[in-house]
């Protein structure tokens, strides 16, 4: 039985078609995805993300304990800053992919919903004495207000100065009263918010966010969307273009990986390996030249030889032609690479593009 | 509940149909285009080509997903619906009017004896919505 997120009956009102979403009841759309990706894109539009699993880790060890668990610098997060990192398996696969918040008196890390069990009970096999985890996933609830208008929406309801809050960087405050917490961070390529709060507040700072976004026109944002904003910029979807089988580095996250940290990580050796013969493959951003549009698993071809697969794929609505990520060998995976996309049989011309495929997002 | 008007047929495949003299039009129905949501793209790869009941004549792109469209009777597919090149959205927008995807001529009417009618098709559609 799915769960419910504590927005499920305000979704249910706005007209949403629910799926089954990692476990929870969750609106794939709305209105339909592509006013809802043009929302978002052109004003603001708001995510339930409740869904993705948050775990707080606190105690004199957290820091080093978790700098040996992800692959990013922990010791280089300032107090209300967060970063983009990576759990990694010995072998360098990838567990998941994460964000990591130092908070006054804790770390709070935000992890994919459908792996948010796995995850815990990885870290919990990691446990040491100094280190205390506690997963607040059901005791609270999780918004990302995105587009270029969300500041000014957010300001109305906001006890504290947004424009101090940079990209991923956060601040403990309230929203509509409520004491949350505000990070200047998304999943769209939009300039944007989080919002992180006591699930028992979730009706009235969704009401209040609803009614002071009204001149902006502020909407709800399914599932749907979410999937085609985040492909536009390239972000990487766990389950779709990274999973125990890929690893950070050929999935172009190596800015996240920090193989000279000094007391070494977990999957570092493996990691080190990858980099010293260079990865064999690449997940890149196709973009269709002509007609067809890319779905994963369909097939790339330079010539008669296959170099590889789309692991995510769709219309791009901003660019209004077909895009895909997909793993190809490394010697085609340079920007402007002529390609054949096998769609369903028939070859279509496709070219590697420097991502993102969006440009004028307004992520700052 | 969809939008199933009383004087089409239906296919199981979720086309509708609407005969003038020997010549079938046909689409999606609005519960179809529903379910597929965001069509950008639909393609007939059988103009002029004699086609059998239930064969694909072609696809639809919606955003999320791709699927086959049917004939819904034998014949002569005579006409695809050119403006959907451009505006494939009629699909969604007016499955029953502007968003009409081929005409065929018949060349067995006594099929469109086995074919739906609005109940039975109103019967198909609320059980797919109770899965």
């Amino acid at each position: 039985m799915a769960k419910k997120t504590p927005f499920y009956d305000k979704h249910v009102a706005a007209g949403g078609k629910m799926v089954e979403f990692a476990g929870y009841e969750l609106p794939v759309q709305f209105r339909g995805i592509i006013p809802e990706h043009r929302r978002v894109r052109s004003t603001v539009g708001v995510f339930d993300v409740s869904h993705m699993g948050r775990l707080e880790v606190s105690d004199g060890e957290a820091e080093p304990w978790l700098n040996h668990l992800t692959t990013n610098d922990v010791t280089a997060l300032a107090t209300n800053q967060a970063q983009y990192s990576v759990l990694c398996y010995p072998d360098g696969g990838i567990i998941d992919d994460l964000v990591v918040y130092r908070l006054a008196d804790r770390f709070l890390l935000v992890v994919n919903g459908a792996n948010s069990t796995r995850d815990f009970a990885w870290l919990r096999q990691h446990a040491s004495p100094g280190v205390k985890l506690e997963n607040v996933t059901e005791e609270t609830a999780q918004l990302a207000v995105q587009g270029p208008k969300a500041e000014a929406v957010l300001a109305r309801l906001s006890s504290v100065d947004l424009s101090a809050i940079a990209f991923y960087w956060s601040l403990e405050g309230e929203i509509a009263g409520v004491p949350a917490l505000i990070s200047r961070t998304g999943y769209t390529g939009e300039d944007g918010f989080e919002l992180y709060f006591a699930r028992e507040n979730a009706a009235e700072v969704w009401d209040a966010l609803f009614e002071a976004g009204r001149a902006e026109e502020i909407e709800p944002i399914g599932l749907g969307a979410r999937d085609t904003l985040r492909m536009e910029m390239k972000y990487a979807l766990y389950g779709n273009d990274i999973d125990q089988t890929t690893n950070p580095l050929e999935a172009g996250l190596g800015f996240v990986v920090k193989l000279d940290k000094p007391e070494g990580f977990v999957g570092d050796n493996a990691l080190r390996r990858v980099n010293e013969e260079r990865p064999r493959r690449r997940l890149v951003c196709l973009e269709m030249d002509g007609a067809g549009i890319p779905r994963p698993h369909h097939e790339i071809y330079a010539g008669a030889e296959k170099v590889g697969a789309v692991t995510s794929g769709t219309m791009s609505p901003s660019l209004n032609k077909g895009i895909a990520l997909a793993y190809v060998a490394r010697r085609h995976a340079k920007a402007d690479s002529a390609l054949e996309m096998d769609i369903r049989g028939r070859r279509l011309p496709a070219t590697v593009v420097r991502p993102p495929f969006y440009k004028q997002g307004s992520r700052k | 509940m969809p939008n199933i008007p009383a004087d089409l047929k239906y296919t199981k495949t979720h086309e509708w149909v609407r005969v003038e003299g020997d010549v079938a039009t046909s689409g999606i129905t609005d519960f179809a285009q529903q379910e597929l949501s965001d069509i950008v793209y639909v393609e007939v790869t059988t103009l002029n080509a004699t086609v059998k009941c239930e064969d694909p004549i072609g696809t639809i792109e919606a955003v999320k997903a791709v699927t086959d469209y049917y004939a819904a009777v034998s014949g002569e597919v005579i006409e695809a619906n050119e403006s959907l090149k451009d505006e494939a959205q009629k699909c969604n927008q007016d499955p029953y009017g502007k968003g009409w995807i081929v005409k065929i001529r018949l060349s067995d009417p006594s099929e469109l004896d086995g074919l739906l009618d609005a109940a039975a098709y109103t019967d198909l559609v609320a059980r797919s919505e109770h899965h």
